[in-house]
């Protein structure tokens, strides 16, 4: 069991390995400050959106650099520090699945055009496949169709799930999927909605 | 838009997977009837009266904008943008050379000239009025925006960085959504806007109308509402920026003759 679940990561790991995006750039830290001058420069404030969203943290910097590549002991180093920062709930981690449908289906949350009282989402939809009733999905991301099915609900499942949507970097340093927990995107209910969505037997995901 | 709604219920219908290639099919059929039906054409009859009409403090047509080839010389001009412009020593998209004609011409300010350059359904920008009028004379000729000149290969490297410059609360460049084959967000597909065959399609439409909601839109637009979509701040409008990028895009995608304004989903 321990030994398959194991496995399943490494493959889950895998597909969505942040690899095969056409020749991202290794730039020079030099390189980075001049990009950093001209957005400093020539963007602005508007509404929940602050400039300081243009301050880059230690990920973005590893990821920009290194063209998505990071060497590995940087690359791990940095993955323990999100993953230590996760913070996971104690108990149970499946919330409602029916709530968890509506943050995936929903695509607000922190754009400037979203007012101060938008409920979040997680967008989830825009790039993932999840339900088989909806068609309008996007492939950013891998499909997610039978998530719950394929792996089971186990604690460690729960928790990897919860942890990925929390912050998909602790993961996989430069995976393309936003940090919707350390992001201050969802809340730790909201996630554990989505870990419902994505595990429940009753989800349709699973359907 | 009737043909439109007609659409999303033929979506909201064809829920099996199996349908998916019949769905593409679908989407394939709409967009040739769209394209049939664009009223494109009456936004470039717009923008050539605003062409022409005197405003501002200077009270004078556009009629002596310099876009590339001479003043008021407007066949093919679009087609070379954005480039280097000496009076001006800065490399210029259409809109912000449009914005500088409006200020050295016309004699109004940077602020009230950009007080409201995206319009909506209702009622559309200038900006965009003219642009539609413009891009429309460079019709039939090969896009060929500037390289040569050292600020415009300067435009293109910054455009390049910034193409793949991962930032903001949720980590996106614009590489995050345009730099796979063959992916889409829900429904839309994705063009790899860094290679010059899935570029030069998009170049030699833009700007375009939007069918879904009946808006003429351009390229400072376009690059405006992906800064919004990536949750980042807002891009000044007309900056080196958003040119920048806009010439990074241009040169990646230069060569085949220009066909827009476009008619989008």
């Amino acid at each position: 069991m321990k030994k398959a679940f194991k496995l399943y990561i490494a493959a889950t790991l895998a597909a969505c390995s942040s690899a095969p995006v056409s020749e991202r750039p290794v730039v020079s830290e030099a390189e980075l400050f001049e990009v950093q001058a001209v957005l400093k420069r020539d963007f602005h404030a508007r509404g929940s959106a602050a400039l300081s969203r243009l301050e880059p943290d230690a990920v973005q910097q590893a990821c920009n650099l290194h063209g998505d590549g990071p060497p590995e002991a940087l690359a791990k180093a940095l993955e323990a520090q999100q993953f230590a920062a996760i913070g996971f709930p104690a108990g149970s981690l499946i919330g409602d699945w029916k709530r968890g449908q509506r943050i995936a289906q929903s695509g607000r949350g922190l754009q400037w055009s979203d007012g101060p009282k938008d409920v979040a989402g997680g967008s989830c939809y825009n790039c993932h496949q999840l339900s088989p009733q909806e068609v309008s999905h996007g492939t950013l991301g891998p499909s997610l169709l039978g998530f719950g099915k394929l792996r089971g609900n186990s604690p460690e499942m729960q928790k990897y799930t919860y942890g990925r949507i929390y912050n998909s970097k602790a993961y996989n340093l430069c995976s393309q999927m936003p940090r919707l927990g350390h992001s201050g995107t969802l809340t730790e209910q909201q996630i554990k909605d989505l870990v419902a969505y994505l595990l429940d037997a009753e989800s349709p995901v699973n359907k | 838009m009737n043909r439109f709604a007609v659409l999303v219920v033929v979506l909201a219908l064809g829920v099996s997977r199996a349908d998916a290639q019949d769905t593409k099919k679908e989407i394939e059929k709409y967009q040739k009837m769209i394209a049939d039906s664009s009223p494109v054409e009456l936004f470039e009859l717009q923008g050539e009266t605003l062409w022409k009409k005197r405003q501002g403090p200077s009270n004078v047509s556009l009629k002596r904008c310099d876009l590339g080839l001479g003043a008021g010389e407007l066949k093919g001009a679009y087609a070379l943008l954005p480039r280097h412009f000496k009076d001006a020593d800065r490399v210029m998209d259409l809109e912000t050379r449009l914005l500088h004609c409006m200020v050295t011409l016309q004699g109004r300010s940077r602020e009230e000239a950009t007080k409201r350059v995206f319009g909506n359904a209702d009622t559309p920008s200038e900006i965009e009025y003219l642009s539609a009028y413009i891009a429309g004379e460079s019709r039939g000729t090969p896009m060929a925006p500037g390289s040569a000149h050292p600020k415009e290969a300067a435009a293109y490297e910054l455009g390049r960085k910034l193409f793949f410059y991962r930032a903001g609360p949720w980590d996106f460049s614009c590489a995050s959504c345009h730099g796979e084959e063959g992916k889409r967000i829900r429904m839309q597909d994705l063009p790899i806007l860094s290679t010059p065959a899935a570029a030069r399609p998009v170049v030699a439409t833009w700007p375009a109308y939007r069918v879904s909601n009946s808006e003429f839109k351009t390229m400072q637009w376009r690059i405006n509402d992906c800064y919004r979509q990536m949750r980042m701040p807002e891009p000044n409008y007309a900056s080196d920026l958003t040119v920048a990028i806009t010439t990074y895009l241009s040169v990646t995608g230069r060569g085949e003759p220009y066909r827009g304004p476009g008619t989008k989903r």
